[in-house]
């Protein structure tokens, strides 16, 4: 970039004009801030207040451009230019909206301004605009890990927007698990009978597909990379290997049915009439449209009993604790199969909940009421052998009877177990150099964090998010159908498509060296500087996605299209070699420091709030709306995360006298909301410690507090702050004003 | 007015709630022209009104700030609000659409100041809390509206309100001679995705929700959590006010029933389960809620979330469809009447405060659709090469969670990408 210049631009509309003197804040920018170029406007985001700015940065060549106006979630299409850096300062919201209009306020409210005035100025000057000039992979195709109805469809889906894909199935066929079903459940109305499965459809698709390669009898023993240069092993079962390269992953590598000799309460093992689904569907497949016969002795079927949620949604031992999604549905298709061929057929399906969601959902349950298949809320609680076929003994809950009954063949509908691989969280990876293939491993990846996306819960790779559920904590690598959550065809089909967009989504990003969600359009990336680092680990560590890697001297290898932009690096490292282009240790750190620091003794504390730009600091905003108040000794900094906090702000904070200082961060734990998944709890972990900080400078630990705020706390972030304001108050003044 | 804002590699996406807003930003971070229209003044649709999500408890708005903030930085993607479809002719990869966008009678020079607001004195009905309260006749919809910008209610135009409002602007936002326009476009694929609404509670007589105050619909009872809304975020009961301590909830209201909807509608179980959350949350043990429902659906993993309610002391399932309720005159309290199925036991109990978990009923008609589309019986379109390019995403689809709607809007995206890709490849 060319020589800095910072032009600054204040705003008096909005009761700006009224409320503040703009033109000393106008001198301030000049003086204090530093900028070239200062100008006022009555009504800044006009046309004409435009066309103002714009002129500078065409005529005047400035190129760090700092708006005094409103807060940076406001007018953003206004105050949109290109090549130039962008630093809001929030007079409105943070200022005026906030402060009681009162004249003896005044003076306070003028400081408020003042500084964050400076704050922008600050920021300007040591932000640059990202030059998007790191590692660009530019490869358009696509890697599907897993040849089920998912991977099949994520391939087609892919190929059909113009990406070339390669599909690994590690048994000799595709189709899946849907592959060794008679029928499947109806994915288009009427949702009344069971249809083909979409495996033949599908198989054709891919063999005409020109750009769709298909490798057998194969697995990943190695991924290497990020988005837009992924490079993987693919080894065939006779142990030859390819290497392939690649833009983008999606691991489709499904479930395995749970394993029913673990239920021989439920007579599975010991008799041979009680069967799991899956060979119910072998048994169709055999029959072929005509009498279904039992495995003992070949008898026609003429009395069938479901139980539901076998070895499911129980909390007991080697039971799954989770609901299979799709075994409600699978057990009245598998009804119909009787019922289709014979009507006569006694079929009864005993379960406690009906779970058939949605239109088609409760349009092939009714359709399978119309057809005469008997539901019955009840709980089994054993199968044992009868005179003439298994004996069921359940509870019936609508008669609220114990009863028993014999069928000629009891299928237990079990649930499904994801295929992800290793457990990173219990299964390390290797040292650097010793890295080792795993034959468990779907992925093999050879990350610093482990060799597989993490599990979320029971064994799935699912996201956390409920409004992002592709977000995987793996740039790049994207996992969908059943291996993510437990589901039925019809939704693995969505999920798969949806994928293969995320997938076209991160490769295309890649391109142009920018983030992904939910930073994307960011072209920054994180700068290392290796001569100060000190080898500790804690980046590589607490990176939440997994994009740091260590060479054999356990230096840190940054992958810079796996990063995120969260800044968790850059918070975790202790002797600050890790920053941004537009988000470093200097732009907020020389923004605390520009704040101008009254004398101890003219009582007015200082307190520094550290928001999460996503939902804290919208709060505070929307508070302002709303016409909340705050104190007037607070000076807020948005923050990409909280866990891009580095200590070093806050020791700067407390010797440069701050008197108190407020983080404001996400819900942590189970159910965290941190959007960068583990930035909030990092932040937690490092606040904790930082007592000591307090200790060694002899300061009241009251002086710091962290908090989880949500978005919607528009009333209890102000009042967080001026918690502290009064905590403040009590504890007198920082002696560390110089 | 020759400004080109489409072409035929564009994607048009129709509703601006989370699933048009998901699929208009997947597509336009994939690098492609977008156009998104809303209906309303704002984004956000539906889940900007609902106070946090099963299973997690998070905030809606929290995801829908990430998407706005993805929205306000993205050029690929263009928003027009206030505008709805009124007319599709061609064929996939290239039709013509009429869109047809109501004056706002406040132009983008709005800072949101609130000057006109305060100004004015005429107040309506406020569509984001279902009625239950008043706004102004300025007003921005709701506090993280989008566009930030403020709404004249075209009925103060010609009224005293209406000069009042212009008045008290001070950078000539206020234009009240805004007129109606509509604007032709081109555009290679299109993405439905103009979701639900709310089952008209008052066609399910028995339940009496036009007759009795203290009978609600789920999603009203909603808005009672937001500090902002009707009652400052308290649980009340509507006709005295009081605190309402023990609530019934009411499954499958309108939904899984010939008479009404037949589908289920998948949220109401997850949604009514947490509901019971957000009264342990305010009245601690004191609360407490019964649950009159046929199946709980709580599928795949999140049935952990229904584990946990159900160890929950103070929540009571009773399986039974409620089938009817009158009102106790002394106490005001709704009277359910009906036969517990676990054992058939017949009950008349009280409650402080009945809420349906109302179904949810795609938003256009089945004889409101611009072009032919291929719907279910229920109304949800579906997906069938007979739709050409119009492919549907979220509730116009099925009755979905928040989480697979954004699957399927996701799912369109590539989709509609399909079709503009190979327009851009017939083009070179």
């Amino acid at each position: 970039m060319a020589d800095m210049k910072i032009g600054a631009y204040i705003c008096k509309g909005c009761g700006l004009g009224e409320r503040l003197d703009c033109d000393d804040l106008a001198s301030i920018a000049k003086r204090d801030g530093k900028a070239q170029v200062v100008q006022t406007h009555d009504f800044l985001c006009s046309e004409e207040g435009i066309k103002l700015i714009q002129n500078d940065i065409d005529n005047e060549g400035v190129n760090r451009v700092v708006i005094g106006a409103c807060s940076r979630r406001a007018k953003s299409e206004a105050f949109r230019f290109e090549n130039v850096t962008l630093s809001r300062a929030n007079l409105r919201e943070g200022v005026i909206w906030i402060r009681p209009d009162e004249d003896e306020l005044r003076e306070t409210t003028q400081e408020m301004a003042a500084d964050y005035v400076r704050m922008g100025c600050a920021e300007a000057k040591f932000q640059t605009l990202p030059a998007s000039a790191q590692e660009k992979g530019s490869n358009d195709n696509i890697l599907v890990v897993g040849g089920g109805i998912t991977g099949m469809t994520a391939a087609i889906e892919a190929a059909k927007a113009g990406y070339p894909v390669t599909l690994v199935e590690k048994t000799g066929r595709l189709g899946g698990a849907v592959g060794q079903m008679w029928k499947d459940v109806p994915a288009h109305s009427p949702y009344t009978d069971p249809v083909d499965t979409a495996v033949a459809k599908l198989t054709a698709e891919i063999e005409a597909a020109s750009n769709i390669k298909v490798h057998l009898n194969s697995v990943i023993t190695k991924t290497s990379g990020a988005p837009g240069r992924f490079s993987a092993d693919i080894s065939t079962e006779s142990g030859s290997t390819t290497t392939e390269n690649f833009g983008a992953i999606i691991q489709s590598s499904g479930a395995t049915p749970y394993d029913a000799s673990q239920l021989p309460e439920l007579g599975y093992g010991k008799s041979k009439d009680v069967i799991d689904r899956v060979e119910m569907e072998q048994l169709a497949i055999a029959a072929n449209g005509g009498p279904i016969k039992r495995p003992s002795d070949g008898k026609e079927v003429k009395k069938v009993t479901f139980v539901q949620c076998a070895g499911q949604r129980s909390e007991k031992e080697g039971h799954l604790n989770y609901c299979s999604g799709d075994c409600c549905l699978t057990s009245i298709k598998q009804a119909m199969y009787f019922k289709d061929q014979n009507p006569d057929i006694e079929t009864e399906i005993l379960y406690t909940d009906l779970r058939t969601p949605g239109a088609p959902g409760e349009d092939f349950y009714r359709s399978g009421q119309e057809k005469m298949v008997t539901f019955r809320k009840g709980v089994v609680s054993e199968v044992t052998a009868g005179n003439n076929g298994p004996l069921v003994k359940f509870k019936d809950l609508i008669l609220d009877e114990e009863l028993q009954e014999e069928a000629d063949l009891v299928v237990l509908a079990t649930g499904m177990v994801a295929n992800s691989g290793v457990d990173i969280d219990t299964v390390p990876q290797n040292e650097p150099g010793q890295w080792e293939v795993s034959v468990d491993s779907i992925l093999n990846l050879n990350y610093r964090q482990g060799k597989d996306l993490p599990h979320l819960k029971y064994g799935f790779n699912d996201s956390h998010f409920i409004c992002f559920p592709y977000e995987t904590r793996r740039t790049g690598i994207y996992s969908c159908g059943p291996v993510r959550r437990p589901m039925d065809t019809q939704q693995a089909i969505e999920d798969a498509t949806g994928a293969a967009l995320k997938a076209i989504q991160a490769l295309e990003s890649a391109k142009i060296g920018s983030a992904a969600h939910p930073r994307s359009g960011d072209l920054s990336y994180p700068i290392f500087r290796k001569e100060g680092c000190t080898q500790c680990k804690r980046c590589t560590v607490e990176c939440p996605f997994g994009a740091i890697d260590e060479d054999e001297k356990r230096f840190p290898v940054f992958n810079e299209s796996r990063c995120r932009r969260c800044g968790t690096c850059m918070g975790a490292c202790p002797v600050r070699v890790i920053s941004f282009e537009n988000y470093s240790v200097d732009t907020v750190g020389q923004q605390l420091k520009i704040v101008d620091m009254p004398d101890e003794f003219d009582e007015k504390p200082r307190i520094l709030v550290l928001a999460c730009e996503n939902d804290a600091y919208p709060a505070l905003d929307m508070g302002a709306q709303q016409g909340n108040t705050y104190s007037q000794w607070a000076r807020v900094i948005p923050v990409r995360c909280l866990g891009s906090v580095n200590t070093i702000w806050i020791t700067d904070a407390l010797n440069s006298g701050y008197d108190g200082i407020v983080l404001m961060g996400c819900q942590k734990g189970e159910n965290y909301q941190c959007h960068f998944v583990k930035g909030s709890e990092m932040a937690g972990m490092r606040m904790s410690k930082i007592d000591d900080t307090l200790k060694t400078l002899n300061l009241e630990k009251e002086r710091i507090s962290t908090y989880e705020v949500a978005i919607t706390d528009i009333d209890r972030a102000p009042r967080l702050i001026n918690d502290m304001a009064e905590a403040v108050e009590k504890m007198g003044m920082s002696p560390f004003k110089f | 007015m020759s400004e080109v804002i489409a072409t035929n590699q564009t994607i048009l996406v129709v509703g601006g709630g989370i699933s048009g807003m998901t699929a208009a930003l997947e597509a336009a971070e994939c690098g492609k022209q977008v156009l998104l229209v809303e209906k309303n003044p704002s984004v956000g649709g539906r889940v900007s009104q609902l106070y946090k999500y099963f299973p997690k408890l998070c905030h809606p708005k929290c995801g829908l700030e990430i998407n706005l903030r993805r929205l306000k930085g993205n050029r690929d993607l263009r928003l027009m609000t206030m505008t709805e479809v009124s007319g599709v002719t061609g064929e996939a990869g290239n039709y013509s659409v009429t869109l047809t966008t109501r004056p706002r009678y406040i132009n983008d020079n709005c800072t949101s100041c609130g000057d006109c607001a305060t100004a004015v004195e005429g107040e309506y009905d406020d569509e984001y809390n279902y009625g239950m309260k008043k706004r102004k006749a300025a007003y921005l919809p709701f506090n993280q509206a989008y566009p930030e910008r403020y709404v004249l209610d075209s009925r103060a135009i010609g009224t005293a309100d209406a000069e009042k409002a212009k008045a008290a602007c001070k950078y000539g936002a206020v234009d009240l001679d805004m007129q109606e326009q509509e604007t032709t476009v081109t555009v290679g694929a299109i993405i439905w995705a103009t979701g639900w609404k709310p089952y008209d509670a008052a066609k399910i007589q028995p339940y009496g929700y036009d007759r009795f105050p203290n009978v609600i619909t789920s999603v009203e009872f909603e808005r009672m959590l937001d500090p902002f809304g009707p009652t400052g975020g308290k649980i009340l009961r509507p006709s005295d006010g009081k605190e309402a301590k023990d609530v019934a909830f009411i499954q499958c209201a309108g939904s899984r029933d010939q008479n009404h909807l037949k589908h289920c509608s998948r949220i109401c179980c997850m949604a009514s389960l947490k509901q019971t959350t957000y009264l342990r949350e305010q009245y601690g043990d004191d609360a407490k809620a019964t649950v009159y429902y046929i199946d709980i659906r709580a599928i795949d993993r999140i049935d952990d979330f229904y584990q946990k309610v159900q160890n929950d002391t103070n929540v009571t399932f009773t399986k039974s469809k409620v089938a009817n309720i009158t009102q106790d005159k002394e106490t005001g309290n709704p009277v359910l009447h009906g036969v517990d199925t676990e054992g058939y036991h017949r009950y008349s109990n009280p409650h402080e405060l009945v809420v349906l978990a109302i179904g949810m009923e795609p938003s256009v008609p089945a004889n409101g659709f611009p072009m032919d589309v291929v719907l279910n019986e229920e109304g949800f379109v579906e997906l069938d090469e007979a739709n050409g390019a119009f492919f549907a995403a979220g509730c116009s689809a099925d009755a979905l969670d928040v989480n697979r709607a954004v699957q399927s809007a996701t799912a369109s995206a590539l989709r509609a990408i399909q079709v503009v890709n190979k327009v851009a490849r017939a083009e070179g």
